[in-house]
């Protein structure tokens, strides 16, 4: 968020429908201080959520006076929280859920909500639970806000609008569940986040009876914050991107690949699955038509047929699971690295910023001795904004290793369970065959 | 045709041709004389110690097809060709010390493998002779070669002519058959040995034409049953053999896709730190994974050809319908004729027309014959009527001996087929089980490289 007229909208979050006068919570305290002194930080948290909100207005702000010394403390900051985010449900202190999905039909529009539940100790919210019902549209609004107020963090990404153009249903049961499942996985990722589970828009998405009239407040910031962002965007080249940086962005381009490749393997595979299971399901059947012809052989045919419906079910169910539990999660993963080149490249500006302007220092050294506070303030941005990202990045890499091992091993499971049913089914019939060959 | 089996009280025959034994003389087409039952086909042996159990063995007999070799050569038309010819080893045990002694060893075509089957076709009509194995490869998935020369096909093939002969020789009445001792012992001339059986005369042209119906008055119902269980047998088992081999064709596809990954793992494993290691070894189960689907279905192939080989004995099953039906046409149609004899000649002898025939109006229009000319025809005619009816009653006793003996084989057929079908519906669960097995092992390690990660 930036600065100007932050007053008025700053002091909403939690509010919702309800006005200005009505909230004595503990937002209300911290942040009207804020405003007194040029602060925007929502967070009633003394030392690390200003830091962090220092941290976070002083991009887009350009100009504000904040602690200089804030990028190291922020940094530091963050690696104590990350360690405690390590430790792993300990410290958590804010839960959210997203479930019960409903269809809403109205004249314009049919859409669905989703219920978001919230659990939390924080004193950022006035209530220990919050229940709130969020469509699609309200989770990109979050989404949007993240990523203008917070643009030196990595933002989880959201399930892709529409996920296959025209062919899917998008009121069907499947849709909505995998979509509810993507909603709620991306709640948890910033809820689980130092610095995002802090942010106001959060929440407010989290909090607010009637999310719109905080939209509508909002609008009205827009065109500035448009300022801010086309500023931060603004073309400055880049001299050399510290190798750090340049492996992250090789890493995460290589990354994408594969994972593109694995997607387009496992969509192949359901593919190839479904078509056996097309034959399957007329193989069966032929051993009964069979049965019906013979006398003595009847049980052993029929046993057969019905061994390979099971093993039908069996593969059935491994389908469906690769369908809905799989391949959202590599999509999810794609959509995230592309989240991430988009933070780095937001990283190459800022740092191409201070590089330009260092470039004019060294040029006018001598006509404006002053200049330097200005490229210090420039040089902490890159540092802070560097600080963040590898944080970030740390942080994701380990959720990556954590869901990929638990993706992996349930991709091994489902395949393990479906070779098992069929193992029982076709062990179960072994008798049905000796047992009758014993009594002929 | 020596003697029908005459052991066989008549008493016990079959209902449709012992219906009309009783009835008058006919001229007799000598057209179906010459198919014979049982005891006929075993003509070539007449020159042979005795009938009896194990007349050409002396002792138990071990038949291997041992060997299959690609050879060239020139045909009748002088024009190059290449076949295979498989070895034949046939060997003697001992029963005392149980070891078998190597007695002959011959090579044969498949040419002629078809030509003693063609042979024991038509001398064992009443028997449901074993088949061969398919001269193409057939139902196959695609993956797999339908070359004739394809190793894999011969080798099956191999299996398949082996287990015929194993089949014929284990067959009570055909491995009592000189022609198919001499297939086991004679290399040289064999062939024409069994030419000079004179077999293809007797084939009965009428045999193959397939669909040829005769309109058969008074059919034995467990004859049209049994043929109509050949028809639904044949094609139920050619459409299980359609769909097993597209389900092959698409578990294959589901394995092999599966082989990707243990590329893109390979790959992918080379820019993690901590997952690599994981990775990489689980994208090498992956290939072990792609890679086992071949064998699997390999050992497959052998259960389609246990179900090939009663598709194939379907065919033969309605092979002794249709020539159950051709006999009892045969019957009735001889039947019919004594029938109209026996009341012309009762016309003649009576001198009124009960019928409207064309006889009878020539008679009106051109006048009576004389008294002799009566005379004599009424006696030809009960000639013939005296013909015919010893005829029919031949007949009806071949084909009572026909069902009989045909019908004893048909059980033994149905015994063996329940029997071996179990068997091969065991091996294939135990197939389908071992696949799992082995589906279960390597997801485990899969698994467990990824826990690793």
């Amino acid at each position: 968020m930036s600065a100007g007229g932050v007053g008025t909208p700053k002091s909403l979050p939690s509010s919702g429908p309800k006005s200005l006068q009505d909230m004595p919570h503990p937002l209300a305290g911290p942040s009207s201080e804020d405003v007194a002194g040029g602060e925007l930080s929502p967070s009633p948290d003394l030392q690390l959520p200003r830091s962090v909100a220092d941290k976070d207005l002083s991009l887009p702000n350009g100009g504000t006076p904040a602690g200089t010394s804030s990028p190291a403390s922020s940094s530091s900051l963050l690696n104590r929280l990350q360690l405690d985010d390590d430790l792993d449900g300990e410290t958590r202190d804010l839960f959210v859920a997203v479930d019960d999905p409903k269809k809403h039909v109205c004249t314009m529009e049919t859409y669905i909500t989703y219920r978001v539940t919230t659990k939390t100790s924080r004193i950022e919210f006035d209530l220990p639970e919050y229940s709130v019902r969020r469509r699609y549209q309200d989770f990109d609004w979050l989404r949007n806000k993240l990523e203008e107020s917070q643009p030196t963090h990595l933002i989880p990404p959201l399930p892709e609008k529409f996920v296959v153009k025209g062919v899917v249903d998008r009121f069907s049961e499947e849709f909505v569940e995998t979509r509810r499942k993507a909603l709620d996985k991306f709640l948890k990722r910033i809820a689980d986040h130092p610095v995002l589970s802090f942010n106001e828009h959060f929440n407010v998405f989290l909090t607010a009876k009637d999310l719109n009239a905080y939209k509508k407040q909002g609008m009205a910031l827009l065109s500035k914050v448009g300022e801010s962002v086309k500023y931060v965007t603004g073309g400055y080249k880049l001299r050399s991107r510290p190798l750090e940086f340049a492996a992250m962005g090789e890493y995460l381009d290589m990354f994408a690949l594969k994972l593109g490749t694995i997607d387009r393997i496992a969509q192949r595979i359901i593919k190839e699955e479904v078509e056996y299971l097309v034959e399957l399901r007329e193989y069966g059947p032929v051993y009964s038509t069979w049965g019906g012809l013979e006398v003595e052989l009847e049980e052993p045919l029929e046993g057969v047929s019905a061994c390979i419906g099971n093993c039908c079910t069996a593969l059935e169910d491994l389908t469906d699971d690769m369908t809905e539990d799989f391949l959202p999660v590599l999509r999810e993963y794609i959509l995230y690295s592309e989240s991430m080149k988009n933070v780095l490249k937001k990283r190459d500006q800022v740092q191409g910023e201070y590089e330009a302007k260092l470039e004019a220092v060294a040029l006018k050294k001598e006509e404006r001795p002053k200049v330097p506070t200005d490229v210090e303030k420039c040089q902490d941005r890159v540092e802070c904004f560097n600080a963040d990202l590898k944080a970030d990045m740390e942080r994701w890499q380990n959720n990556k290793r954590q869901d990929f091992r638990q993706l992996l091993m349930g991709m091994a499971d489902k395949n393990i369970q479906y070779y098992e049913k069929c193992l029982t089914a076709w062990e179960s019939i072994i008798p049905l065959l000796q047992e009758k060959q014993e009594t002929k | 045709m020596e003697q029908g089996a005459p052991e066989l009280p008549p008493g016990l025959l079959a209902e449709p041709l012992g219906g009309l034994a009783a009835d008058p003389v006919a001229a007799g087409d000598e057209e179906a004389a010459g198919i014979g039952c049982g005891a006929e086909g075993r003509l070539a042996g007449s020159g042979d110690a005795s009938m009896t159990g194990g007349s050409f063995w002396s002792k138990k007999i071990e038949i291997t097809v041992s060997e299959a070799e690609k050879r060239t050569g020139r045909n009748a038309m002088n024009m190059q060709e290449t076949y295979t010819a498989y070895l034949i080893e046939t060997r003697s045990v001992e029963s005392s010390d149980g070891q078998s002694v190597l007695t002959d060893s011959l090579w044969r075509r498949y040419s002629e493998f078809e030509l003693l089957r063609n042979y024991l076709l038509v001398y064992y009509p009443h028997i449901v002779v074993p088949p061969l194995p398919e001269k193409r490869a057939e139902f196959v998935w695609h993956k797999l070669s339908a070359d004739n020369m394809d190793p894999d096909f011969v080798e099956r093939r191999r299996i398949g002519l082996e287990n015929f002969l194993l089949r014929v020789a284990s067959h009570s009445v055909l491995s009592e058959d000189k022609i198919f001792y001499l297939f086991l012992t004679q290399e040289n001339n064999w062939k024409e040995t069994v030419n000079e059986t004179g077999f293809q005369l007797k084939a009965d042209s009428r045999l193959k034409a397939l669909n040829a119906t005769f309109r058969v008055k008074n059919p034995d119902k467990r004859f049209t049953d049994l043929k109509h269980y050949g028809d639904e047998l044949q094609s139920v088992i050619s459409h299980l053999l359609r769909v097993r081999a597209r389900v092959a064709d698409r578990l294959y596809g589901v394995y092999k896709v599966h082989g990707n990954y243990g590329r893109v793992f390979s790959e992918w494993s080379a820019i993690e730190k901590e997952m690599g290691d994981g990775l990489q070894s689980a994208g090498h189960h992956m290939d072990v994974y792609a890679a086992s689907i071949d064998d699997i279905l390999e050992e497959e192939e052998h259960y389609a050809d246990q179900l090939k080989e009663y598709l194939f004995y379907a065919e033969a099953l309605r092979a002794v319908c249709r020539k159950h039906e051709l006999m009892q046409y045969d019957l009735e149609m001889a039947a019919q004729d004594l029938a109209s004899k026996k009341q012309q000649c009762e016309e003649l002898a009576t001198g009124t027309v009960r019928t409207f025939s064309l006889k009878g109006m020539t008679s009106k229009l051109f006048g009576q014959e004389t008294p002799e000319q009566r005379e004599a025809r009424i006696k030809v005619l009960e000639e013939q009527i005296n013909e015919g009816e010893e005829q029919l009653k031949s007949k009806n006793l071949e084909g009572r001996e026909f069902v009989k003996a045909a019908w004893a084989d048909i059980e033994r057929f149905k015994e063996q087929k329940n029997h071996d079908l179990k068997e091969a519906l065991i091996s294939y669960a135990v197939m389908q089980i071992s696949m799992c097995k082995k589906g279960i092992q390597v997801w485990t390690n899969a698994k467990e490289c990824f826990s690793k990660m």
